[in-house]
């Protein structure tokens, strides 16, 4: 009888204890019963090599979380955000995100900064059945996958030079550009763009006269730069993921005497004040950046989150990264997810986002195909004009202003 | 490739060799004095241009006077590092715990510098930054030519503080035998709290020099430290002149190859030759038995 009694015991104990154990996991961060607070959990590069990114991506979840509070929350629940740290580490966003949905248990998980770390992070989310939805995530690599759960906010990039290469192909030929030199970072958000540019280029009759890819470990671009210089190239096309590069050739080429007459790079002009201060004041009148949105962008509710961000953090709205409309979206696009199933059901809230409805977000309309990419917003081209960073591409859509062609010398 | 291509990168590899020089150059005189491998080099340079970029943004201090502040303000630095950290290694393990503690204070500069500049780029800027001088065809930048005077003069300060004064007697007896040292009346633990103070504010030098030819932010650093500690071993660890040497040959390799045949390729070549240079001589081009017998 006693061995009966303990087993019961002990039997009754483990049943508490796990009880127990599953109270604390749902009541740490899932949805839970009743009111009580939500928790959305991310993980950002708060260091490394995207710390500047992840850190413009962390305002524009917390803008959004402070946004949707002030409405009430997502069905009656407060929401709490948890950001971890991965230090721009593909192995330490793994971590992040089980520790963040097998452990803490949140209600929702948002993106991270970056191709190279959605694609794994994407894959831990998949493996436990999450919507994985996204800003800065838009490689191919990502949606070459197979994965059903994630969705990126944002333009895809493969596409992203196109609308900048089809306008210099529709120059007249007199006018047009006679010869190009690319190069890149060998990272998963650049290295698909620039073919297709490349493609449409020469097509055009733009020749091609360097082309390079270069390790994103690289800390001396003097070669690569000089190497472009010295190709005199009428277009540089660059690869880059970040202020840096850009940064790097910009300063190369002013000391080679070197003024393409077209300079566009993938990212790092789309940063801001951040840029200008990088490159120098002046320096930056007349490149170009692809990208979906802009501080100057047309649309109410960007309006309003412009107005908000420099509320919150100051500064003025040349200064917003556009990182900070990707995360806004993110946090808008999964919030009408929510509202719309009325639940926090993963598979509801994919099946949702698969149905081809059209959602709104500060970045414009967003609809997503099967593989998870935004098919409803075409990428435009931005360009520095004095001191403002304007719409400029394709040329007949509303707020788009003339480019500057060719490119003002630099001010050194 | 054409020859003027092939020109153009060695001297570029030159003068970036002499900028990479300027950066490695307290690293080698840490590990000579004191045994230690400095792994927060790297932020130490960053921090250095941040020193730079408040003085010239906040202050309207240019970049090469301003040397005249963070240089002493770097060698106070490296003192209180030497004092507070380094010199509670014990010697048996020195060299090894050292990896574990200069990574600490790497993430606590990197954590004050975020704390007090943010994470955005910055670049220094003046008024020779981006102004070349054609020389042979080759516009040659400023900035890159300040640098590799700055190295060279640094050698030749650095050698003859080494060689020609009594405290050089005393950093170079405490690098061959710290008892003997002790015995002969060298004031060991003085001499090598002087010295990474020295090392430390040397990568003011490098660090302003950096920071005028690369934007960077407080996470800069980790991209630097592996090419520095490249450099220093295949100088040979503790030789001034081996890390000028090997930044020089480091870099002409890098930019001939990146140029040649492709960037991707660059870093593969040069730790190709460092495996094989280290395998003919393990202790590097200069290293400190070369060193001791100067």
């Amino acid at each position: 009888m006693n061995i009966f009694r303990r087993c019961a015991v002990t039997a009754l104990a483990i049943a508490m204890v796990s009880l127990l154990a599953a109270c604390g996991s749902s009541s740490k961060g899932g949805a839970g019963s009743g009111s009580g607070p939500i928790t959305i959990g991310a993980s950002l590069s708060l260091s490394g090599d995207f710390s500047a990114d992840g850190q413009a991506f962390e305002r524009g979840y917390e803008l959004w979380v402070h946004d949707q509070n002030a409405k009430g929350g997502l069905l009656g629940h407060k929401i709490r955000l948890e950001v971890l740290s991965d230090a721009s580490s593909p192995a330490q966003v793994v971590s992040n995100y089980e520790r963040l949905i097998g452990s803490d248990h949140v209600a929702l998980v948002f993106g991270p900064f970056s191709t190279l770390l959605t694609l794994p992070s994407a894959r831990v989310a998949a493996r436990y059945g999450y919507a994985f939805v996204e800003g800065a995530g838009g490689g191919p690599a990502v949606f070459g996958t197979g994965l059903h759960n994630v969705f990126d906010v944002s333009v895809p990039i493969k596409d992203n030079l196109v609308t900048f290469a089809q306008w210099v192909a529709s120059m007249p030929a007199a006018q047009r550009p006679k010869t190009a030199a690319y190069a890149t970072t060998n990272d998963p958000f650049t290295q698909p763009q620039i073919p297709v540019a490349q493609h449409i280029l020469q097509a055009a009759g733009v020749k091609t006269l360097s082309s390079t890819v270069f390790p994103s470990e690289v800390t001396d671009f003097t070669p690569i730069a000089s190497k472009l210089a010295s190709a005199d190239a009428d277009i540089v096309v660059l690869g880059s993921v970040d202020v840096p590069t850009v940064s790097s050739f910009v300063h190369a080429f002013i000391q080679q005497h070197y003024n393409p007459k077209i300079f566009i790079a993938t990212a790092g002009p789309d940063q801001g004040a951040a840029f200008v201060k990088a490159v120098g004041a002046g320096n930056e009148n007349g490149i170009f950046v692809p990208n979906g949105w802009y501080p100057g962008f047309q649309k109410a509710d960007s309006l309003q989150m412009v107005k908000e961000y420099i509320a919150r953090y100051g500064g003025s709205a040349s200064d917003i990264n556009a990182d900070v409309a990707e995360a806004y979206s993110v946090g808008q696009v999964l919030a009408q997810a929510v509202e719309a199933t009325h639940s926090f059901d993963q598979s509801k809230i994919i099946s949702y986002l698969h149905s081809g409805v059209t959602l709104n977000s500060v970045q414009g309309p967003v609809k997503f195909d099967a593989l998870g990419e935004n098919t409803a917003q075409k990428t435009l081209t931005f360009q520095w004009q004095n001191g403002a960073l304007v719409q400029t591409l394709p040329t007949n859509t509303p707020g788009s202003k003339p480019p500057l062609y060719p490119k003002p010398n630099w001010v050194g | 490739m054409s020859v003027t291509d092939l020109l153009h990168a060695i001297v570029d590899g030159i003068l970036t060799g002499g900028v990479y020089a300027l950066m490695a150059a307290g690293l080698t005189l840490i590990f000579g004095v004191m045994d230690i491998i400095n792994i927060a080099q790297g932020i130490m340079v960053v921090l250095g241009a941040y020193l730079s970029y408040a003085l010239s943004t906040h202050l309207g201090i240019g970049l090469l006077p301003g040397l005249l502040i963070t240089v002493p303000a770097m060698f106070l630095l490296g003192v209180a590092i030497e004092f507070g950290f380094m010199r509670r290694l014990r010697e048996v393990d020195r060299t090894g715990m050292s990896i574990l503690i200069t990574f600490a204070v790497a993430i606590l500069i990197e954590g004050v510098l975020s704390a007090v500049f943010g994470v955005d780029y910055v670049q220094l800027h003046a008024s020779y930054v981006d102004r070349s001088v054609r020389v042979l065809g080759f516009y040659l930048p400023y900035i890159y030519l300040i640098g590799f005077g700055l190295a060279v003069a640094l050698l030749v300060a650095l050698y003859a503080v080494l060689y020609r004064t009594k405290f050089g007697r005393a950093i170079r007896a405490s690098l061959q035998n710290r008892t003997a040292a002790d015995l002969i009346g060298v004031n060991v633990n003085r001499t090598r709290t002087i010295s990474v103070g020295i090392g430390v504010a040397v990568t003011a030098i490098g660090g302003m020099v950096f920071g005028a030819t690369s934007a960077f932010n407080p996470n800069s650093g980790y991209d630097l430290i592996s090419r520095l500690l490249a450099i220093v071993i295949l100088g040979g660890l503790g030789s001034i002149g081996g890390a000028m040497a090997a930044a020089i040959l480091m870099l002409v390799i890098n930019d001939v190859v990146a140029v040649w045949w492709s960037p991707t390729w660059a870093p593969l070549v040069y730790f190709a030759v460092l495996v094989v240079v280290l395998s003919v001589r393990p202790q590097g081009l200069f290293g400190r038995t070369a060193v001791r017998a100067q």
